[in-house]
């Protein structure tokens, strides 16, 4: 479905890229957009959706001035916890596993808004930038990837295990495929407590291939559960490549019984507008699969160079071709409703807040030793630990 | 103040340091902070408090009984119990864990239960039988055969505060949900910073039955009894299921309730009223003054039965039902050897790794002074089970092998 264009508007846009964002001609146009305006208008999303089974929804999304900036700074606060997770990551004061997220933060941002904090979200280990979206803040992921007590599960999760229960985040797990039948428990539960909101299960390509996908899927849909499945398709499982691990990579297809939407995960609105399509569709018919095409620029961890599976070009190409916050800089330029200052302004900001949080989590102090027998059991039977001797009631250290 | 300071001393490394204030005399503690030094795993050699070396155990895999009793499970238990007066009503031991969900699920609204064929079937044991009907499908859900993910679904149900009971047909199948038990049952309290509780029963029955093979005869406990976050109770008899069953439901924590295959159309008269078992709290089945016996489920019968003919013969045993696989109520365990100093464990898990394996090294680490001959410990061979009913019976613990172990200890 190719965009109306007027030539006025095709005579202005130099750059391949700007023509995807072209509105709807429109003769009118605000004299000054304030970025904190909400008039709704209306933005054709480039790349179209592809439905399994399903009319897929229309190629228009519409978003307003405040919202393009929200997912400006937003996206870019993100992408700079990222990059300062990296660092800190090389300077050794981040142990383990790291997981980062840089390039596929469209994905969330465009998720936060169709949804409100009533769903539920669970994904897997690369959580930290679903976790600020869930309303997480920078301190709480710092000290938490640092250790430290301050951290949303008080430093005892780390990098795999951030949750927000109140928020309706369930996380946060390391075992890849697993968090699967638990996001279709929540979905049950939503069902069985009557209410009105739908649980979006994330997985990546490489948990696509797990059976107890298919065995929750099959349940979900068998008792038309509230369950959205997202496939974060960045296109490699590790080290291995979707077509190398797949025989059918097309992971929206994958479903069989249950529809399925394709997605370009690197397009926030695209994004958003298949979420909101995607929870009606849960709330009214059951399941339904969404698959993201996205990519992540680091590797799939910090301990994986990301690049003797990939080319440079490549991960340069899609930074170049497809980030998600360029499309959207480009977008809010095109429209006016900010200057380039304004922007780079907000970047400084961002860039800021993170260094902030960082030093403010340099300064949390390390759990407590009893912190380690704490939340072991629920409190309540008079123990903190159960080991198979039940003197140990408390711990003491010597 | 480093963790790595915790003094994890006297071989067994299981618990961490030692809080010595349950010795009474100071000589005692003197005695027994001698041998917690820090550093060395000291080999302890096992000596009887009169001096002697204690003699050595007779290995139970050699022991043939001259006759196999191979009723043992529909032996009644005469001994004192905690069972109720003549006023209760009398049921199966299944019937009794369906009054007892049954119950639990009219009282909290977010008490569900799941697993294969446990709605419209009735349950393939009738643990469910007419529940469906009666609350409806959605809270007796009948799962397709996919253990990993409706255990895994019940975990995320009960992260947001539903309370689920997962059924698994036959204990071993929950095998293959045992990452989501492990990962996500046992440790999310603890990763989320106490975000969530996991309030999840997970039931079934375990144990060896009547020649159903090795892959339908397996015991789990020994499994489950290493993650951390789990607790772990054995029914033996109506009134404990139906107790354990309520106590399970109403826990935080996520409970496991190991039922056994042998043991459902046990009968017993239980209260009318209604109540609830501790889940930390080992069960006095007769108390005695020679021998402590350690045992749970089915092995409490065969226990029980072996007791007839110690008791005629002149033994006077304190029978301890555990209850509690994890943690071991030692508490209870401990004034019992205190009473008695020589302990017989008779469990029905395998030698190697399991809940007597365990139990053993917990009550050395505690109750050595107390202790007057080396803890003897009758277990399941570690074999697949066979087919066969001869070689079955000779898999796990009989009354003869118990009666003999008793003699020996007791001398």
């Amino acid at each position: 479905m190719a965009p109306s264009i007027s030539t006025f508007r095709r005579a202005i846009c130099t750059r391949v890229n700007a023509s995807r964002f072209l509105a709807s001609p429109s003769p009118f146009r605000n004299f000054s957009s304030s970025t904190e305006d909400s008039t709704p208008f209306t933005v054709d999303i480039a790349v179209p959706f592809k439905g399994h089974k399903i009319e897929p929804p229309p190629q228009v999304v519409e978003t307003s001035a405040k919202e393009l900036m929200t997912f400006f700074k937003d996206m870019s606060r993100m992408r700079r916890m990222e990059i300062a997770s990296d660092q800190l990551y090389k300077s050794k004061l981040i142990r383990g596993f790291c997981h980062l997220y840089d390039g596929q933060e469209a994905v969330c941002i465009g998720m936060e808004a169709a949804l409100t904090r009533e769903d539920n979200i669970i994904t897997a280990y690369r959580d930290h930038c679903t976790y600020l979206g869930r309303g997480g803040t920078l301190p709480e992921v710092f000290s938490e990837l640092m250790g430290r007590k301050d951290g949303c599960t008080l430093g005892k999760g780390g990098s795999m295990h951030f949750y927000k229960k109140e928020n309706g985040f369930y996380g946060g797990h390391g075992i890849v495929g697993a968090q699967i039948p638990l996001g279709v428990g929540l979905a049950f539960a939503q069902k069985y407590e009557k209410m009105k909101a739908a649980t979006f299960l994330l997985y990546g390509d490489g948990a696509a291939n797990q059976g107890q996908l298919f065995e929750a899927l099959n349940m979900a849909a068998l008792w038309d559960l509230p369950a959205v499945y997202v496939c974060e398709n960045n296109h490699y499982g590790m080290g291995t490549a979707e077509w190398r691990a797949a025989k059918c990579p097309e992971y929206y297809k994958r479903g069989d019984y249950v529809p399925g939407l394709k997605v370009d995960g690197m397009d926030a609105l695209a994004v958003k507008q298949a979420v909101r399509f995607a929870k009606e569709h849960a709330l009214s018919k059951g399941p339904i699969m969404l698959e993201m095409d996205t990519y992540r620029y680091h590797g799939h961890s910090m301990s994986d160079p990301g690049s003797t599976y990939r080319t440079r070009d490549e991960i340069s190409g899609v930074r170049q071709e497809r980030d998600p916050i360029e499309r959207i800089r480009k977008l809010i330029l095109f429209k006016e409703i900010a200057t380039v200052s304004d922007l780079k302004n907000i970047e400084k900001e961002v860039k800021k807040e993170v260094e902030d949080a960082v030093a403010k989590a340099k300064e949390s102090s390390p759990p407590d030793a009893s912190e380690l027998f704490s939340n072991v059991y629920v409190k309540g039977y008079g123990s903190q630990v159960f080991g198979c001797d039940r003197k140990h009631s408390t711990a003491t250290l010597s | 103040m480093g963790l790595s300071s915790i003094a994890y001393d006297l071989g067994s490394g299981l618990n961490g340091p030692m809080s010595i204030s349950h010795l009474s005399s100071p000589r005692q503690q003197l005695a027994f902070s001698a041998k917690s030094c820090t550093g060395s795993r000291a080999c302890i050699t096992v000596r009887a408090a009169d001096g002697n070396s204690g003699s050595m155990r007779a290995p139970p895999s050699t022991v043939r009984a001259s006759k196999l009793v191979t009723n043992a499970v529909a032996v009644k238990s005469e001994t004192a119990s905690i069972a109720a007066t003549k006023s209760g009503h009398e049921l199966l031991l299944f019937e009794a864990l369906r009054e007892g969900l049954e119950e639990e699920m009219e009282r909290d609204p977010r008490v569900c239960v799941l697993g294969e064929d446990v709605g419209h079937y009735g349950g393939s044991y009738k643990v469910t039988k007419g529940l469906a009907e009666k609350f409806g499908d959605l809270r007796v859900l009948d799962t397709p055969i996919a253990e990993n993910s409706f255990t895994g679904m019940a975990v995320g149900a009960a992260m947001t505060g539903l309370r689920p009971i997962v059924e698994g047909m036959n204990m071993g199948f929950l095998l293959l949900a045992y990452n989501q038990i492990s990962n996500n049952c046992g440790m999310l309290h603890y990763t989320s910073g106490g975000q969530f509780t996991i309030p999840v029963v997970i039931r079934g029955p375990g144990g060896v039955g009547r020649q159903l093979g090795a892959e339908h005869s397996q015991r789990l406990e020994s499994y489950f009894q290493s993650v951390p976050g789990l607790q772990m109770v054995a029914c033996s008899t109506p009134y404990n299921a139906k107790g354990l069953m309520k106590a399970a439901i109403r826990s935080e924590n996520p409970v496991i309730l190991c039922e056994h295959v042998l043991l459902y159309n046990l009968k017993e008269r239980i209260p009318d009223e209604e109540y609830v078992c501790c889940l930390e709290r080992a069960e006095l089945v007769r108390p005695g003054k020679d021998v402590t016996i350690l045992t749970y489920s089915r092995m409490r019968h065969h226990v029980l039965q072996a007791a007839k003919s110690l008791i005629n013969k002149g033994y006077d045993p304190e029978i301890i039902d555990i209850i509690s696989l994890k943690p071991f109520d030692l508490h209870t365990i401990g004034n019992s050897i205190k009473k008695t100093h020589k302990v017989l464990i008779v469990e029905e898990c395998m030698r190697t790794g399991g809940i007597g394996a365990s139990l053993r090294a917990s009550i050395m680490d505690n109750f050595w002074d107390y202790l007057d001959a080396p803890i003897m410990c009758l277990s399941s061979q570690d074999v697949p089970t066979p087919y066969a009913g001869t070689l079955e019976e000779a898999t796990v613990v009989q009354p003869p092998q118990i009666v003999k172990a008793i003699k020996q200890l007791c001398g």
